[in-house]
């Protein structure tokens, strides 16, 4: 199978980025690593007339440790957040999750932004994201503003991203030595996640996010407010699917979605100490 | 388009369409045959190559993307007629039958015992879940992994 | 020392682990040049009329044409797979004015280039006038909606064994469980593909075309009927095989239509599906709707079994309408029951064909036999494996004819049970799963026993083909008529000639899959290949060492009878005068100073083989969310003496490993309205290296005395021991919750609504 044709623009920074989109406006789809958006174009469920590459944009490739905040350059790929040593130390959860991506082949291309962009409900980025309460900066030719993680995604596979504007960094607040928790449940390994659930406490907060819960990631909002009256894992993990609606596919009935969230939020609470 | 691509050490420069995956650059245009197509989604791993080193699935890059780079296919992978150590793993072990999947199991191995040179047989099979063999249900590939890993690395 | 039986690596690997191998996708042959790529339109539609206008993708620039059923009105339908399917069951060249599944064929675009292909078959319209979609085999068989009206019922096939009368009188107990043996896909890792191109003129005209197929004769012939050729104007070639599994035997009617539009077209034409296509359109495995009673006494002696196989055909039959006979045949299993009835039928539905896939109906059959024994050990509260050793067939038994008329030829499935438990330390593994339950560990230990028997090498007693050439220098060529795709028959079959001719393997080579090479041969399929195609090398080499003896005899000016070979210096003398010896070389020469020697042979077997074995899986399941994993299997897979032990253990690993997929992963469905919901490998389950474990196989060797190797096949073994131990292990672990089965793939949900259904029925 291969993409319908389409015109191919290169651009290896942020500027010749923004120049590609401001140039061929709605048309143009940007390609970071390609891992979701490629298998899209070869199904033919995407058709871009212009396809910006950003996949070598250097400039905005990157970790860095700005003083209690972990800024990670939109461009960097899932392999090199999941060993980044600055990342292990100060967002272990995201390491993690960077880490159980895909498959090798995939991490080795796909980007932690590209993943944040792509929006889709069940990937472990924007899942441990949101649990980390991250934050993305978004930059266009309006110039450039800070979107938080949970009003990032508008829909399925939709974002508050305008078609002339690029999401270019993530920023995470430190979390080093907090405790954490993250629980995929697939078929198999390569598999998208089924649900899966992200655990981060912080002070004496507890962040949890769902994946594939609904049409983009979510907070379990029900769990978190029981957590902060003092629940138990298990009691407030027994309202983790409450104000969800996870949708009925060929891997899993909505039904068993509420109940798989329910058990992997308790064990990643569990595994967060709670 | 215009691109120029090292592949197994030499410098192709070929003109495609914007839209040819790397897969097929590699199949179509330069006749390199080993890489083989298995599925449509992303999920077989026949097609793994490796990418300045490290292993991608070639029908899930596009050919433009890698102007520039260097691309490494199985027919690249022994030096003249020394095997690569993985190479010697799969046939002393018996590490295919059909030989599909194979050029991509090989790279995906290359790739995994590069990044962890000392893996348990639980990490080669985590490390290999991109890739799909119908043959051999992975027993005597995950030996022949391990077998390459504890053979030392060759040296030229 | 004789080679046979010691680990050989095989001959053919350093190829793919270098050049890789040449599939069809990959052929450079120059007589391609040119070649046209050939796209088929397929139907969205599970059942619909259809109108196609494929004229304005006909107009554009690249596209040499765009083909429907009306182009091809000249063209007699082509011929039925197997010869006893009703020909009103046929499939049309492409769409005929009607769809039956959704991937059918409706129009062929040829195009210059690959790319453009998929470009253009966007642009070929399709009307679609939608009909009652029929996907439950159930609802089939009411006829309320017929299929092809013209055959006036969607039954294609029907088989029967056995009495009703009475069957369970006299049973304290009786036990009876609808099961479903999924549908599967064979997925081998090579989709199909194929390639082809016509030389000559008029009656000269002759079509070589290369396919990936395990059958190269077979194929040549199907496509010589439907042409209307002599299978003389046919050059068949299968080049590397990227895995069949059944699915790849024969010819599909896309590799038909590829042969006329090259004819039409006047060039060479090149075919290679997608995975979509294949997942689609290349047919599926099983698919039966079983229902199994067995009865017995309490002491656990098994005194009746019926089996009631609903056969979900799809659309157009194909191998699919036949497994039941085959479900029938083996419905007994390992297991001497008194009474025994089959009824089966094979009716068509709005979905893929279902064809040949790893076991082709004898996996069905031993999943029901040892679902319904394990339900039956637990209604009578005896150890599975108990209630299996009071029931089996006794060694003394062999050879014998069993209820169902299947003739067994040796076994010791007794013997074969009691390895696999002492290997597997069942009685510990017992222990284990009862100190968790007690310990309220929320990880179950399941631990599941199946006991199997399959037929090889039939139903009919086989023959094949091989041909010994000693080359004037003393190498030898092997010509075999099977269609190794991995088997690693070029290895194996290299052995067995060089054992009786006292050849070094590195001296021999093994040709096959060329009908223009090879003058006959039956291919590679239902595990038929050893037992015929290596007996065949094995007797065409004794042969051809008589013949040798003669020929050395002449150049002796001795008696041929006087003559011996030594095998170990590779030559011949004189009895009692070893100093003088002609090799093969000089012997070979003999004959023919440019061929050399050559004899033909055919080898027949006295009947099908009935491998068997017992295997023991280890599952966990999490009590809390379903997931089963798999922790072990061990296995023993009887198939008679190994000639080649690294190349029987793989063909166990890959049938272990499919028949745990069909266990715990996979499964293709549909949705009511007949559109597949499992096109490609993301949604297919299709399990990689991290879901299974490394397997423990047990050996044992119990010889055929139908075939002078003693050999059996193990190619499908594998998989039909796998699937019920494994399932059996899922339900086993649950059991004591009061689960009482559940079906496959028994994916997390399934066990989980079979905890939560049997905490609700306890209440």
């Amino acid at each position: 199978m291969i993409p319908a044709p389409f015109d191919y623009v290169r651009a290896d920074s942020y500027d010749a980025a923004a120049a590609a989109l401001g140039e061929h406006g709605d048309e143009a789809k940007l390609l970071a690593g390609g891992q979701s958006l490629l298998p899209l174009m070869k199904l033919r469920l995407a058709t871009p007339a212009v396809v910006v590459d950003v996949s070598r944009a250097r400039d905005l490739a990157y970790v860095r440790d700005d003083g209690g905040v972990l800024a990670i350059g939109a461009l960097t790929r899932h392999c090199d957040v999941a060993r980044s040593a600055d990342v292990t130390a100060h967002a272990p959860l995201l390491a993690h999750a960077a880490g159980s991506v895909g498959d090798p082949q995939v991490r080795h291309r796909g980007t932690v932004g590209g993943s944040v962009a792509h929006a889709d409900p069940s990937a472990d980025i924007p899942t441990a994201l949101l649990a980390l309460g991250a934050s993305y900066v978004v930059r266009g030719p309006g110039g450039t503003r800070e979107v938080s993680a949970a009003d990032f995604s508008t829909g399925f596979l939709e974002t508050v991203l305008a078609p002339d504007e690029l999401l270019v960094e993530i920023r995470v607040p430190s979390a080093r030595g907090e405790a954490w928790g993250y629980e995929k449940f697939t078929r198999r390994a390569i598999d998208w996640a089924t649900v899966a659930v992200a655990v981060q406490k912080r002070g004496g907060e507890t962040s949890v996010a769902l994946a594939n819960m609904g049409s983009t990631v979510l907070r379990a909002a029900a769990t978190e407010a029981a957590l902060a009256s003092g629940a138990g894992a298990a009691d407030a993990a027994a309202h983790a699917d409450e104000g969800t609606e996870p949708a009925a596919d060929v891997t899993a009935s909505a039904e068993f979605r509420r109940h798989l969230a329910r058990v992997l939020t308790k064990r990643a609470l569990v595994a967060a100490g709670r | 388009m215009n691109l120029t691509v090292t592949v197994n050490g030499t410098a192709h420069t070929v003109d495609v369409e914007d839209r040819t995956l790397l897969v097929h650059l590699l199949r179509d245009h330069l006749d390199l045959t080993a890489t083989n197509i298995g599925c449509d989604t992303t999920s077989c791993g026949a097609c793994t190559v490796l990418l300045d080193g490290e292993s991608v699935k070639s029908c899930t890059v596009l050919a433009a993307s890698v102007d520039g780079q260097s691309v490494t296919t199985l027919e690249g992978l022994a030096e003249g007629e020394r095997w690569h150590r993985v190479q010697e793993g799969f046939r002393s072990k018996h590490g295919l039958q059909c030989g599909f999947c194979t050029p991509g199991m090989v790279m995906a191995a290359v790739s995994l015992l590069d990044e962890n040179p000392s893996p348990t047989a639980d990490q080669v099979r985590q490390g290999l879940e991109g890739n799909l063999c119908r043959c051999t249900g992975y027993h005597n590939i995950v030996a022949a992994v391990l077998d390459a890993a504890a053979a030392k690395p060759v040296t030229s | 020392m004789s080679i046979l039986g010691t680990r050989v690596m095989r001959v053919e690997d350093p190829k793919f682990l270098t050049t890789g191998g040449v599939y069809v996708d990959d052929l450079r042959d120059p007589r391609l040049d040119g070649a046209g790529h050939v796209t088929y339109v397929r139907s969205v539609m599970a059942h619909a009329r259809v109108t196609v206008d494929g004229s304005a993708a006909a107009a554009l620039d690249g596209v040499l044409a765009v083909v429907t059923r009306a182009d091809l009105a000249d063209l007699a339908p082509p011929p039925v797979p197997l010869g006893f399917i009703p020909p009103a069951l046929g499939r049309p060249w492409l769409a005929d004015g009607v769809v039956r599944y959704v991937g059918e064929p409706i129009a062929a675009i040829v195009t210059e280039s690959r790319y453009a292909g998929e470009d253009v078959a966007e642009l070929v319209s399709v009307d679609y006038e939608p009909l009652t979609a029929v996907v439950d085999p159930r609802v089939s068989a009411t006829d309320e909606t017929l299929l092809f009206p013209d055959h006036g019922s969607n039954t294609a096939l029907a088989f029967e064994a056995g009495s009703l009368d009475g069957l369970f009188d006299g049973c304290d107990v009786v036990v009876t469980q609808q099961i479903t043996n999924q549908r599967v896909a064979p997925v081998p890792l090579e989709v199909r593909g194929t390639a082809c191109v016509w030389e000559g003129d008029g009656d000269d005209a002759r079509l070589t075309l290369w396919a990936s197929t395990q059958s190269p004769h077979g194929a040549r012939d199907q496509i010589a009927t439907a042409l209307s050729l002599d299978p003389d104007r046919v050059h068949f070639i299968a080049p590397d095989v990227g895995g069949g599994f059944g699915a790849k035997f024969g010819v599909s009617v896309e590799d038909l239509l590829l042969a006329v539009l090259s004819r039409r077209l006047g060039r060479p034409m090149r075919w290679t599906e997608t995975r979509t296509e294949n997942m689609l359109g290349m047919g599926h495995g099983r698919a039966q709707l079983q229902t199994v009673t067995i009865g017995g006494s309490r002491d656990g002696r098994i005194t009746a079994y019926s089996l009631d196989v609903l056969q979900d055909s799809g659309a157009y039959p194909h191998f699919g309408a036949v497994l039941p006979f085959m479900t029938q045949l083996m419905a007994t299993g390992t297991y001497d029951i008194e009474r025994i009835a089959v009824r089966t039928k094979s009716v068509v539905t709005n979905t893929a064909p279902v064809v040949a896939y790893r076991g082709a109906g004898r996996p069905e059959a031993t999943a029901a036999i040892e679902r319904a024994v394990d339900m039956f050990a637990a209604e009578i509260g005896l150890d599975p494996v108990e209630v299996r050793r009071r029931n089996l067939f006794a060694k003394e038994a062999f050879p014998l004819t069993t209820q169902v008329g299947a003739a067994y030829d040796s076994g010791d499935y007794a013997g074969a049970l009691d390895k696999v438990v002492a290997a597997a330390k069942y009685d510990e593994l017992r222990a284990e799963q009862q100190r968790r339950r007690d310990s309220g560990d929320t990880k179950l230990l399941g631990i599941g026993v199946s006991s199997y028997v399959e037929i090889t090498a039939g139903p009919e007693a086989g023959t094949e083909f091989a041909r010994i050439n000693v080359k004037p220098d003393g190498s030898v060529v092997v010509y075999t008529g099977t269609s190794p795709h991995g088997q690693g028959h070029a290895t194996s079959f290299a052995m067995l000639a060089a054992d009786e001719l006292g050849v070094p393997i590195e001296r021999i080579t093994v040709v096959h899959g060329d009908t223009d090479l090879v003058a006959r041969g039956g291919g590679t399929g239902g595990s038929r290949s050893l037992q015929l195609g290596g007996a065949a090398v094995h007797q065409g080499a004794l042969e051809t060492v008589d013949r040798a003896r003669e020929l050395a005899g002449d150049l002796f000016e001795a008696a041929a009878g006087d003559v011996v070979l030594d095998k170990a210096r590779g030559g011949f003398h004189v009895a009692g005068s070893p100093d003088d010896v002609r090799g093969w070389a000089e012997v070979a020469a003999s004959a023919d100073a440019e061929h050399g020697l050559i004899v033909d042979t055919d080898f027949t077997a006295q009947g099908a083989t009935f491998p068997f074995g017992a295997h023991v899986a280890v599952v966990e399941v999490d009590a809390e969310t379903g997931k089963v994993t798999l922790l072990s299997m061990t296995t023993v897979d009887d198939a008679g003496p190994v000639i080649n032990p690294v190349v029987v253990e793989g063909q166990r690993h890959g049938g272990i490993a499919q028949g745990v997929a069909q266990a715990l992963f996979e499964e293709v469905r549909y949705d009511e309205d007949g559109n597949p919901q499992s096109t490609n490998l993301a949604d297919y389950a299709f399990p990689s290296a991290a879901e299974l474990p490394d397997f423990t196989l047990v050996d044992m060797a119990t010889p055929s005395p139908l075939n002078p190797l003693g050999v059996k096949g193990i190619g499908e073994a594998g998989t039909i021991g796998a699937t019920p131990a494994v399932q059996n292990a899922v339900v086993d672990a649950v059991a004591h919750l009061g689960v009482r089965h559940v079906e496959m793939p028994t994916t997390a949900e399934r066990v989980w609504r079979a905890i939560q259904d049997a905490r609700e029925g306890a209440k």
